[in-house]
């Protein structure tokens, strides 16, 4: 098992969490992992991605080929990475803000509004979360119990609100796909 | 033991405050900053830990070499600009024979460069990089494991040897996390009769490198590659992987090598019989190793993120006893591994 | 019995200095040693010598040195005095050491108000490379490399080091003193000896610039370069204390 996945987005709106959380919930199975971020000045002001890789056996690459999945907050995040994605695999979208189709016909493709579901939540920086509680449930790397216990402990303890908060977002996204 | 997920660049930081470094002076430069930060936000807190950011790299190589005098372990860091910078004081640890580390997370060069993960300072690191004759010790990690073992290794021979060592990693290295598991560090071996920290009632000692009279200069030069000598015997790591069946090897170290082992992966799965050879320490270069392999297999492929650099030592390992191909991506753009197993699949020629 | 009134310091070595005659090194050297041995500190101190003429200081000064390369003097003496706090340390420097090469160095480390010691030979020419310009040469004094004379629209001027550095705020104690008479001896060994006991009354930063002749490249007898420091020198380099703020440093130590 090798699973690549491209997380991308505006920066802010916690591309990179969305990786690192995932990748931590990799490892806490048992998996071996890597996360690698774009960094330096590409990031200030423009677009964040990165790329996640979990395995049952040693990554070679931590750079992605054709990764298996491809999730994205923001519009020129699609158009950089969807012709990327290996056939069969995957595109994520935040329906709230990306109104562009796919070019793609080979890949599935999985609408959350997630920024519409923060805004409901009342916290529109949970939306990350909420695209998370979709993809972990589709994806089936991870169970959602083992994620959210990495996404709390990247977060720290003491924010508990936050962790209730994050729970709550989490299930709003799980809740709004279909298992493939 | 507990595994984390951490930053290339949190990992060296941690790793060295754990195998016992209490001096660190940096100058900030990316993409190496979180290491510096790290430090600043660590060092302070450990017993006897000293940070100085420092007004330049120059100041901090000059800083590291003061402190190590007085018998800290010691390090500084940087990325390519910087590193050119503290070349002067490089020479002089080496020449004073100073323990210390120094780390370089490469960027695009020539010049400013851009930020982006490069391997244009293979020359700089394995030559000496500064003036005179000498050689530092450099270590090229390809995960973050091996950033955390090989940081901890370079402590100890750096102060085996006394004589700077470099783990030469790139941005890519620096940025990217993988889980790490900390081992213990060995306890710390060093003779103070080495270190500067006043004569008390005793003789007085004076550390330098300046030596006029040319019949002393030359015999200085010869106990040091004397002692570059028992290095090169004694400390050549390297990797091998999928060796036993290939019929080509490729020759690639850090980043590359891990670009290299995907591209590997893939062509396996078509039937191509290819392995890697992966120098751990690039100086000093495991030539024999990489020669013995001659005899049997006789294509390689050497794949470097510059115009080609590593493959001078390669050439001069192989000795004309195989075919040697290049592919080269300087400048900070990362190939895939499925880019890269298109270039070996067209110089592939299967045996029979 | 006669009574000893001049003897060799314990801090010096038994060997002849290499410096001209009339070189106000070699009077500098003795009056450091004089100091460390009444101050008894020959056994914690460590020296840091530069590049040009005094680079051979440890064949003279017998405590525990280390070479830096030229201009780092005060980057190391910063790192040994952090990393060994109860050793009194300082650096030795020419003008082309500490205000050319090596100016981002002696700034910082000045600024961060380290609790080290600059010794500063300002001889306003670089000796040990055979009579170049430094950045002290004087308007018009003529060098190897300022034949006509230095020319402030081409070479700039003269740099006022303890007038600059006296305005840092992690400055203590900042003299300019002169080697070219007795007197002006004694009053070195004054500055120097408070200089060293500020710092290890552990009330940072001290700085000690001394104008001192350099007959040789000056092409000046010893006499004549005494008196080329009164009359020309002092005119772009008063001595004086430009900075004194060891009671106020004393104040603040005994508060904490």
């Amino acid at each position: 098992m090798l699973v690549k996945t491209i997380f991308s987005g505006f920066g802010g709106q916690g591309v990179l969490m969305m990786g690192i959380s995932f990748a931590h919930s990799g490892m806490s199975k048992g998996y071996h992992v890597t996360f690698l971020p774009a960094y330096g000045a590409e990031m200030r002001g423009g677009t964040a991605n990165c790329t996640v890789a979990i395995a049952d056996e040693e990554i070679a690459s931590p750079v992605a080929s054709e990764p298996n999945n491809l999730v994205v907050m923001n519009a020129p995040s699609l158009f950089t990475f969807q012709n990327k994605i290996t056939t069969g695999g995957s595109i994520f979208l935040n329906s709230s803000i990306v109104n562009e189709e796919p070019h793609r016909h080979d890949v599935k493709v999985f609408r959350v509004p997630c920024s519409d579901l923060a805004q409901n939540l009342g916290n529109i920086r949970v939306a990350n979360t909420i695209m998370m509680g979709a993809f972990i449930r589709v994806s089936a790397v991870v169970t959602p119990e083992i994620y959210l216990k990495s996404l709390e402990t990247i977060m720290g303890s003491r924010k508990k609100a936050l962790a209730e908060l994050n729970r709550k977002a989490f299930m709003a996204g799980f809740e709004c796909v279909n298992e493939t | 033991m507990n595994k984390v997920l951490m930053s290339g660049n949190h990992i060296i930081g941690e790793a060295a405050i754990r195998a016992g470094c209490r001096f660190y002076a940096g100058y900030p430069i990316t993409p190496q900053n979180e290491l510096t930060e790290y430090m600043a936000e660590n060092m302070r807190n450990v017993t006897g830990g000293i940070f100085i950011q420092s007004e330049s790299e120059i100041a901090a190589i000059n800083m590291i070499a003061g402190s190590s005098a007085a018998g800290l372990r010691v390090m500084t860091s940087s990325s390519s600009p910087g590193i050119s910078l503290k070349q002067e004081g490089i020479s002089s640890m080496a020449a004073c024979e100073l323990p210390g580390v120094i780390v370089n997370i490469m960027r695009g060069g020539p010049g400013l460069g851009n930020i982006r993960p490069s391997q244009g300072d293979y020359f700089q690191a394995t030559r000496g990089g500064g003036h005179g004759d000498y050689r530092t010790i450099v270590l090229a990690p390809a995960s973050c494991q091996e950033l955390a073992d090989l940081t901890m290794e370079g402590f100890d021979l750096a102060d085996k040897y006394r004589n700077p060592v470099m783990i030469l990693a790139d941005g890519m290295m620096g940025q990217m996390m993988e889980p790490v598991i900390f081992k213990k560090p060995k306890p710390r071996v060093y003779n103070e009769k080495f270190m500067l920290r006043g004569a008390g009632s005793g003789k007085s000692k004076f550390i330098h490198g300046l030596i006029l009279d040319p019949i002393d200069m030359e015999e200085h030069n010869w106990k040091l590659a004397r002692k570059y000598a028992v290095i090169s015997k004694n400390e050549t790591h390297y990797e091998e992987y999928k060796i036993d069946d290939a019929q080509m090897v490729l020759v690639a170290y850090g980043t590359a090598a891990r670009i290299a082992k995907g591209a590997i992966k893939r062509l396996r799965s078509h039937g191509m019989q290819v392995g890697l050879f992966r120098p751990i320490t690039l100086w000093p270069f495991p030539e024999l190793q990489l020669r013995d392999l001659s005899s049997k297999i006789k294509q390689f492929l050497v794949f470097e993120m510059s115009t080609g650099q590593m493959l001078d030592d390669v050439r001069l390992a192989l000795q004309g006893y195989a075919d040697i191909q290049f592919h080269g991506r300087p400048g900070g753009a990362v190939p895939t591994p499925s880019e890269l197993a298109n270039v070996i699949a067209k110089h592939y020629k299967k045996n029979d | 019995m006669a009574k000893t009134v001049f003897k060799r310091p314990k801090s010096l070595k038994e060997n002849v200095f290499h410096y001209c005659p009339g070189c106000g090194h070699s009077i500098v050297h003795r009056v450091i040693a004089e100091i460390i041995d009444e101050l008894d500190i020959r056994g914690i101190t460590i020296g840091v010598p530069p590049a040009g003429c005094a680079v051979l200081a440890y064949n003279y000064f017998d405590f525990d040195m280390i070479e830096a390369p030229h201009g780092r003097g005060p980057a190391m003496a910063s790192a040994i005095k952090r990393s060994l706090p109860d050793r009194v340390v300082f650096s030795y420097q020419g003008d082309g050491d500490l205000a050319a090469i090596g100016i981002a160095e002696s700034f910082h480390a000045a600024n961060r108000g380290e609790n080290i010691t600059i010794i500063f030979i300002n001889n306003a020419v670089y000796g040990m490379t055979g009579g170049q310009m430094a950045p002290t040469t004087m308007l018009e004094q003529k060098t190897t490399t300022s034949p006509a004379g230095r020319n402030k629209t081409l070479d700039g001027y003269p740099v006022k080091v303890s007038e600059i550095f006296s305005q840092l705020r992690g400055v203590t104690y900042l003299e300019r003193c002169m080697v070219n008479s007795p007197a002006n001896v004694n009053k070195t060994k004054k500055a120097i000896k408070k200089a060293f006991q500020c710092q290890i009354d552990g009330l940072g930063f001290s700085l000690i610039e001394i104008l001192s002749p350099c007959p040789t490249n000056w092409k000046m007898n010893s006499v004549n370069s005494c008196k080329w420091i009164d009359e020309v020198m002092t005119k772009e380099f008063p001595p004086g204390v430009f900075k004194d703020n060891i009671a106020e440093a004393k104040k603040a130590s005994e508060a904490e």
